[in-house]
């Protein structure tokens, strides 16, 4: 049953090839069907697949297909690799993929480019099974890859709009940085350790290296560089925002809850590698933290539904890099698997909201939508309190409270990770609400167009139930659960040994997260809700505005990019506009110019001549050969 | 024998020389193509009378392949002679230097 496993990525791969190859020449029905289905069929293989495992004690499975190359000793093979994580991962792609594609195959109903849509999709999912399933690093490049392109292509899906095309240019070219340090990193590790396959290689590390010495801290970076530019993190985090310019499933599929995420699952997978690099893993943690709350407050004063989700999806990813640095493999995991449920609802929710109100994207134009799409706002509700951790009742509550405990209680975390989770989390409830509450509170401001069929609607349903149940798969034991997901991964993922005396602490500390998840969501009723004369007199004075347009902007790191990194190189461009590597090549060009012209009055156009000149050269020569 | 070789060999010389400087110094087409004639059998003389000095067929078979080559030279020039008066309405090759470098 296990052999299904390589069916999961191929199915997806055969739904692009078939939907690519047709060039758009199939009805819109079978094009639904094959995009569609393949993923369906993929979701059933991948539950085969996992029944096997199971039935096998869920003892870590191997399936090779062939040998890729084969060079002295570098034999990369195409083989993929099904332990928990690995599992876990595969199920949230083939699963919320599934609902994601069924859900757009109503939504991009009336699009041209039906076709293309589904074709890239398929890619995009069969690439990011392969990054997940890959048994060696050479294997999980190419999945790395393919979604990078299936990520630029759906950004610029709308190719018309040449702003489009720039947002899925500025993506490709923020993730190719961090791609470029991640190649290099996969160098070194095959230059030290002699095999990109990831188990051999952590424990050829693990023999091989000291804690904390050079090459473990240099190939940690290599490869964080790769993971921040795909998980969108400081501070190669700047694409992700303008991302949102893809149709809406993209954003909820790729850009927030897979593709984002593939940093930390590859930080996870290669957590025995980052354990030998204390002062990495020290570097994820603040990054997290940091990028959490910068873009929490970003969050803040958007005024696009997507860019919202948007940063609020790097400050969720934050969070799993936070758990990640502290060593809390299992729950960064967890929340990405949670985040993945909740973000997708609240994608595809906004989606519909959008599609409603005829392409609006702004909250200031929304308003009262909760009388007229009741279900949507049920389902967007869900989907905000999980991602504001709403206690007790929400999945998201219990997958951030595990972080934040970790950041508190690990040997590697502290009170400062601590409190800029809580800080964060304190945040997330205030701008999520006040999203909420701009969309489907207040008065009505406009009418609505299409709301959402059973095909848009089955999806938001099922991963509304998601973002609720999700949670009862890890109730900690301090509120009588079992943890199982936790002990589920700890085979591939170890947990970590708590500090001494904070066992003690641990009611203080959640009831200190539900106070600051509670908080914000009471503190965006009361500023958007019942006072918002409160926030137009602070939005009013001159430092409110500037810090409003300020974190607007996402801090303005675009404005620093473009001013410290864009504008060198263009300079050096302008520069060395004549590039001084041709000045040689120019000068063989010359040079032969130069020769051709001498010898040019040798060509005189008449026989004779010609014949005189074989006549004296053949002479020369004899008379050579005689003299010497 | 020697002298056979030496005097042989003189008048195959001579024949070149007659050849090459009839080939250099006359402009009527046609002349040039019976110099080059001249030149190829002074080439054949030669090999007749080494082939003979040495006592191998070598010489002889050589001697016919130039002959079969002269034929073939000639009915190509004579072509390009016919064309020559048709196009150009002369016969004197240093009327002709389009291919001027």
């Amino acid at each position: 049953m296990r052999d299904a496993l390589v069916l999961v990525p191929a199915l997806p791969l055969a739904g692009f090839l078939i939907l690519f190859l047709s060039m758009g020449a199939l009805k819109r029905g079978a094009v639904a069907w094959i995009g569609v289905g393949s993923v369906g069929l993929a979701l059933v293989a991948a539950v085969v697949a996992a029944t096997g495992f199971w039935r096998h004690g869920a003892a870590p499975y191997t399936q090779t297909l062939y040998t890729w190359l084969s060079v002295a000793a570098f034999v990369p093979r195409v083989r993929f690799y099904l332990d928990g994580l690995s599992l876990v991962a595969m199920g949230v792609v083939t699963g919320v993929g599934f609902l994601i594609h069924l859900y757009s195959a109503e939504f991009m109903i009336d699009d041209e480019g039906y076709s293309r849509f589904f074709a890239y999709m398929n890619l995009f999912v069969a690439a990011m099974l392969i990054l997940v399933l890959a048994d060696n690093l050479l294997l999980l490049l190419l999945g790395w890859e393919g979604v990078g392109l299936a990520s630029y292509l759906l950004i610029g899906f709308w190719y018309g709009e040449s702003l489009n095309g720039l947002a899925a240019r500025k993506a490709f070219i923020m993730t190719r940085l961090g791609d470029v340090a991640f190649v290099i990193g996969l160098l070194v590790l095959f230059n030290r350790l002699g095999t990109l396959n990831i188990q051999d290689l952590v424990r050829n590390a693990q023999a091989v290296w000291v804690p904390g010495s050079f090459w473990p801290t240099l190939a940690g970076a290599l490869l964080l560089g790769g993971a921040l530019g795909k998980s969108a993190q400081l501070p190669l985090q700047t694409w992700l925002p303008d991302a949102m310019a893809g149709p809406t499933p993209v954003s909820a599929l790729i850009h927030a809850a897979t593709m984002v995420t593939a940093g930390v699952y590859l930080v996870a997978r290669l957590h025995g590698l980052y354990a030998l690099a204390p002062a990495i893993e020290r570097l994820i943690a603040v990054i997290g933290a940091v990028t959490l709350l910068l873009s929490a407050f970003a969050a803040l004063v958007q005024s696009d539904i997507k860019r919202v989700l948007a940063y609020s999806t790097m400050s969720q990813i934050g969070y799993m890099f936070l758990a990640n640095g502290v060593g809390a493999w299992s729950a960064a995991i967890f929340h990405f698997m949670i985040h993945a449920f909740f973000k997708a609802l609240l994608f595809l929710a906004a989606g519909a909201v959008i599609q409603a109100l005829h392409d609006e994207h702004d909250i200031g134009r929304m308003g009262g939508l909760r009388r007229q799409m009741p279900f949507t706002f049920w389902s967007f509700l869900i989907g905000g309190a999980a991602l504001s951790a709403f206690p007790f009742i929400t999945a998201g509550f219990y997958s951030k409270d595990l972080i934040l405990w970790d950041a508190f209680a690990s040997p590697l975390g502290g009170p400062a990770f601590w409190a800029a989770g809580l800080l964060g989390a304190f945040l997330t409830g205030l701008y999520t609400f006040r999203l909420i509450i701009r969309v489907f509170l207040g008065p009505a401001k406009s009418k609505i167009g299409r709301r959402p069929g059973w095909l848009m609607a089955v999806p938001i349903g099922v991963l509304a139930l998601l973002s609720v149940v999700g949670g009862l798969l890890n109730i900690p034991s301090l509120f009588g659960g079992g943890a199982q997901f936790t002990h589920f991964l700890a085979q591939v993922l170890p947990a970590q040994a708590l500090r001494p005396g904070v066992r003690a602490i641990e009611p203080d500390l959640e009831t200190a997260a539900i106070g600051a998840s509670l908080g914000g969501i009471f503190l965006a009723f009361l500023l958007f809700l019942h006072a918002p004369q409160w926030v137009e007199k602070v939005k009013s004075t001159v430092a409110g505005a500037a810090l409003a347009r300020w974190w607007g902007a996402g801090w303005g790191f675009d404005r620093l990019y473009e001013g410290v990194v864009a504008r060198a190189y263009a300079g050096w461009a302008r520069a060395n506009r004549d590039d001084f590597v041709d000045a040689g090549v120019d000068g063989v060009v010359e040079g032969n110019r130069l020769l051709h012209q001498l010898l040019r009055w040798t060509q005189t156009g008449h026989v004779r001549w010609y014949a005189m000149a074989i006549a004296l050269g053949a002479m020369g020569w004899f008379w050579l050969a005689v003299l010497s | 024998m020697a002298s056979v070789l030496s005097e042989g060999l003189a008048v195959s010389a001579l024949l070149f020389a007659i050849g090459l400087v009839g080939l250099l110094a006359r402009r009527n087409v046609i002349m040039v193509l019976v110099a080059i004639e001249i030149m190829l059998n002074a080439a054949g003389l030669a090999f007749i009378v080494a082939g003979a000095r040495w006592g191998q067929a070598d010489g002889q078979i050589m001697f016919i392949l130039i002959l079969a080559l002269a034929a073939a030279e000639v009915s190509v020039g004579l072509a390009l002679v016919l064309q020559m008066d048709r196009r150009h309405a002369t016969l004197d090759v240093d009327a002709l230097s389009d291919l001027k470098g």
